[in-house]
């Protein structure tokens, strides 16, 4: 990649600090964003995403500190800003979207209040952004956005006030949109409609997205980039079609497999990946799915996989692909 | 027992609560080991002197009939802890018996009990105080009355409660299924799961009690003179506050002592064993 | 909802009509007999049964309560007979000196314990957190006539500055105003901590939530949040809860009056029990003890429209 990342996250390892020890949540973390491409991140629930994100944004636990690395945004070290520089980035160059639409609104204040807030450092007058505001909602989709400003999010669905999330969440103009499981608390028929959406508006925005999910067809669908997260580490990482028609890493493959969506025949097994996710208190010598992995070999067991080079923009970190 | 030792031993950490502890134990003792205590005889009179300031021989001055403040303090220590077990204990086991029953029995057992709890708290207690004063005129007894009358109540509700919750539990039902008795059933397994919470609570009530007694003989209709309860005290003191002020401050310390000792050691306690707040988990 | 809120008043006017007969029993069924005490020692055999008649003591008990129980229905609480005028109206005259007092307590409760909540909520878990705590338990657990008693000695008696006795002039707002200082200072600061408790815990809930969370990822300032985004969620359930207070509300304020000879339905009750007049001791109750319900029950109907887990509690 030429053009400077717009997020560049490099060696990001973070620790929770808890009473049974600490938790190591994030090791090692390489993964970039280009400048207006959408990059997903897939995974199992614990595997780190919302760590990931919460770093980033620096709205972490009071017990969760980056032992090491970097976050640099458009070039700026994230970690070495003061709070006030921080704020001042967060919903202006990066904006969120968050998983649960139905808590994700202020249910005593007016859409129009919220969405006129969060332009609050723009010298518009307050006619003119309820304007942008109103606009913006009837982007994407939900007609006659100025009489609907004065409405509280009770009198809105969930999948329209999934809308106005994102439509807040775009408001602002960032470079980045990190989406943190925007569809997960949404039907199917609903998530279709967001995922279109958000496509749309991307093309439109030319905004960068990193986008959080373990619905791997939304995925394949929305993303150009994709990285596979395992229990803190970052397994495997490429483009959208490197990862789904060519995956390299043993989870990867199992992930795939094991997602509902490619069942073509009617079964009553589900396949599944037996095991657990190890303990992050105490980590195995050697490669973190060494217990899981059907390739596994006594290599794993004791050193840990180095990244290998699959292709232009393609790597996985596992022994067996070393050959 | 091994709670206690337990309590002992998370208190540790708490300044709150040991400063509780340091203070509850000062007036323990001091009720306790009033009559070594005392300098002068409480009920002895010295007209010459009253109304008198601190001094060597009155570590806390006189009174407007010339007693010693200072012993009768003392003494009021005895009452205020005397009051504190006895309502305590009346409301506890009021509300333990109480509680079982609706609990445990039957349906119109329950809604009557209920009745009679929610109709007792409603009152507020200095009123219902001060109505059966007018009736029965004023005494200790009908203090303590009028106390554990409305506080057995929320045991009353409390253990009916948890009652209702552990009697649905299976293994009572096994239990009955062999044939196990109301009582025993009661005793050997509701009882000891209750105990817990309810001794949190009674200790938060005891400075309530002892608060509400000084309160009423303040008002007079509490103790009979020439008892020593601190209200009392202070009933004295308020009448001669142009003369003296030494009865009032004197008469208010041991109060607020108490008051903050069980409360602090109180809260301390409930945080301890507050599920939410335990950092170990 | 509906059929709790009805379960709720009725259990509420249930409660009431069972409290007005207990104490219509207690003060009727006792070894002694009100005429005697109210006509005093020389009264011949003759006025004590007129004075039954005319008290209606004559007739058989369970009349005697129902009657009353009507009469109360009605809004009529009796007649005094030391004055002659109706117990209501006696009552309910002093209920507005005592509300204006109550009134003037909370208020500056609130506007001391409400900051105070927010400050320790923001700052959670700091040294001021901690100090905040412990003041706020403090001062609920010392009681509020001793407070009264110390201010007085200290503020009215000893510098002077403030008055010691009464309620002021009527008709001077100023005069009255200073007089409402001390008495209102020392019922309300028990709810300061009180208040700046359930503060501290309902913002500390509030700002966990997720839109809270989202605020601050749109860089929101913190005032904004704190303020208008937490602060208008959070006082609801704390208002609320404010209800079941209600009681020791009502005894704080009538040793406030005792203590400070102000008028008021503390001072009232007081009056009449040390001089035995019943009809006057019973309406003042029956007055409070309604008051108590329905505060009570308001409170707990509010409550329960916010938190259906409530409703299955009844």
């Amino acid at each position: 990649m030429m053009t400077q990342p717009v997020l560049d996250i490099s060696n990001l390892s973070v620790d929770y600090q808890t009473p049974r020890g600490t938790v190591q949540a994030l090791r090692h973390i390489h993964l970039q964003v280009p400048p207006a491409k959408v990059v997903g991140l897939v995974g199992e629930s614990g595997c780190g995403k919302s760590t990931l994100i919460s770093a980033v944004i620096r709205l972490m636990a009071e017990n969760a500190h980056v032992a090491e690395g970097e976050i640099r945004f458009m070039g700026l070290d994230l970690q070495a800003m003061s709070a006030a520089e921080l704020r001042g980035i967060r919903g202006r160059d990066i904006s969120m979207v968050f998983q649960d639409p139905m808590t994700a609104l202020n249910p005593v204040l007016t859409i129009g209040r919220q969405m006129k807030d969060i332009q609050y450092r723009d010298p518009l007058s307050g006619k003119k952004k309820r304007e942008r505001a109103a606009r913006m909602l009837e982007r994407v989709g939900i007609s006659d956005g100025l009489s609907r400003l004065d409405n509280y999010p009770h009198q809105f669905s969930g999948g329209m006030r999934q809308r106005i999330t994102i439509a807040m969440a775009l408001l602002v103009k960032p470079k980045l949109l990190i989406a943190d499981e925007p569809t997960t608390a949404l039907d199917a028929t609903l998530e279709v409609q967001i995922i279109r959406l958000l496509k749309d508006l991307q093309t439109d925005f030319q905004c960068a997205i990193l986008f959080i999910s373990h619905h791997l067809n939304v995925i394949a669908e929305l993303c150009d980039y994709v990285g596979v997260m395992y229990a803190g580490e970052l397994v495997e990482k490429g483009t959208v079609r490197d990862i789904f028609h060519r995956p390299g890493h043993p989870y990867t493959r199992s992930l795939l497999e094991c997602d509902p969506s490619v069942i073509e025949e009617p079964t009553r097994f589900l396949p599944t990946i037996p095991g657990d996710i190890p303990s992050l208190i105490d980590l195995p010598e050697g490669c973190i799915f060494q217990d899981r992995c059907e390739k596994v070999m006594s290599v794993c067991r004791k050193t840990q996989p180095p990244a290998v080079h699959l292709a232009e923009h393609h790597t996985a970190a596992c022994h067996f692909l070393e050959e | 027992m091994n709670w206690i030792k337990e309590i002992f031993f998370r208190l540790r950490n708490e300044p709150m609560g040991i400063f509780g502890l340091v203070l509850v134990l000062l007036v323990v003792l001091c009720a306790v080991f009033a009559p070594f205590l005392v300098t002068h005889d409480p009920n002895a009179l010295d007209i010459v002197n009253r109304l008198a300031g601190p001094s060597a021989d009155h570590w806390m001055g006189t009174d407007q009939l010339g007693r010693d403040v200072f012993s009768r303090v003392v003494m009021g220590s005895r009452i205020a802890v005397w009051v504190a077990l006895v309502t305590v204990s009346l409301s506890l086991g009021i509300g333990l018996v109480l509680g079982m029953m609706a609990g445990y029995g039957p349906k119109w057992m329950d809604s009557g009990l209920l009745l009679l709890f929610d109709t007792l708290r409603s009152f507020p207690t200095i009123m219902f105080a001060l109505a059966l004063v007018t009736v029965f005129g004023p005494s200790l007894q009908t203090v303590i009355i009028v106390i554990v009358a409305t506080t057995f109540p929320v045991y009353g509700r409390m253990v009916r409660t948890q009652t209702q919750a552990l009697a649905g539990n299976e293994f009572i039902v096994a239990e009955e299924a062999m044939g196990a008795g109301m009582m025993r059933v009661l005793g050997v397994h509701i009882l000891p799961n209750i105990v817990g919470p309810l001794f949190i609570v009674a200790s938060m009530d005891i400075p309530v009690v002892i608060t509400i007694e000084a309160g009423l003989s303040f008002l007079g209709v509490g103790v009979r003179p020439p008892t020593p309860s601190w209200g009392a005290i202070l009933n004295d003191g308020y009448a001669y506050i142009r003369n003296t002020p030494w009865i009032i401050i004197f008469g208010g310390i041991p109060l607020i002592v108490t008051t903050l000792g069980f409360t602090f050691l109180g809260e301390s306690m409930r945080d301890m064993f507050d599920p939410k707040l335990r950092k170990d988990l | 909802m509906l059929f709790y809120l009805l379960k709720r008043v009725g259990l509420a006017v249930v409660i009431v009509v069972v409290a007005v007969v207990l104490l219509y029993s207690m003060i009727h069924v006792v070894p002694g007999d009100p005429a005697s005490v109210i006509l005093g020692p020389r009264a011949t055999p003759e006025m004590k049964q007129e004075l039954h008649k005319l008290m209606g003591l004559d007739r058989p008990f369970v009349v005697q309560v129902v009657s009353f129980l009507g009469k109360v229905a009605r809004g009529n609480l009796g007649m005094d007979f030391f004055s002659q005028r109706p117990v209501a109206e006696i009552v309910f005259k002093q209920l507005d000196e005592t509300l204006v007092l109550v009134l003037a307590s909370i208020t500056w409760a609130m506007l001391l314990g409400i900051p105070l909540g927010c400050y320790s909520a923001v700052f959670r878990n700091t040294f001021s957190d901690k100090l905040v705590g412990v003041f706020s338990i403090g001062v609920i657990a010392v009681p509020s006539f001793v407070v009264a008693l110390y201010s007085l000695l200290f503020f009215a008696v000893t510098l002077k500055w403030l008055p010691a006795i009464g309620a002021g002039e009527s008709g001077q707002f100023l005069d009255q105003a200073r007089h409402l200082i001390l008495p209102a200072f020392a019922i309300g600061l028990g709810w300061v901590g009180y208040i700046a408790r359930l503060v501290r815990a309902s913002m500390l809930e509030v700002l966990n939530e997720n839109h809270i969370r989202r605020a601050r990822a749109f860089g929101l300032p913190e005032t904004t949040i704190v303020f208008h985004y937490a602060l208008k969620l959070a006082i609801l359930p704390t208002v609320t809860l404010l209800g079941t207070g209600i009681g020791r509300l009502i005894s704080s304020a009538v040793f406030a009056e005792i203590v400070f000879a102000r008028p008021g339905i503390g001072k009232l009750i007081f009056d009449s029990v040390v001089s035995r007049n019943y009809p006057l001791v019973m309406g003042a109750v029956v007055v409070s003890t309604v008051l108590f319900v329905l505060s009570t029950t308001i409170s707990d109907s509010i409550n329960a429209m916010l938190d259906p887990r409530v409703r299955e509690r009844l």
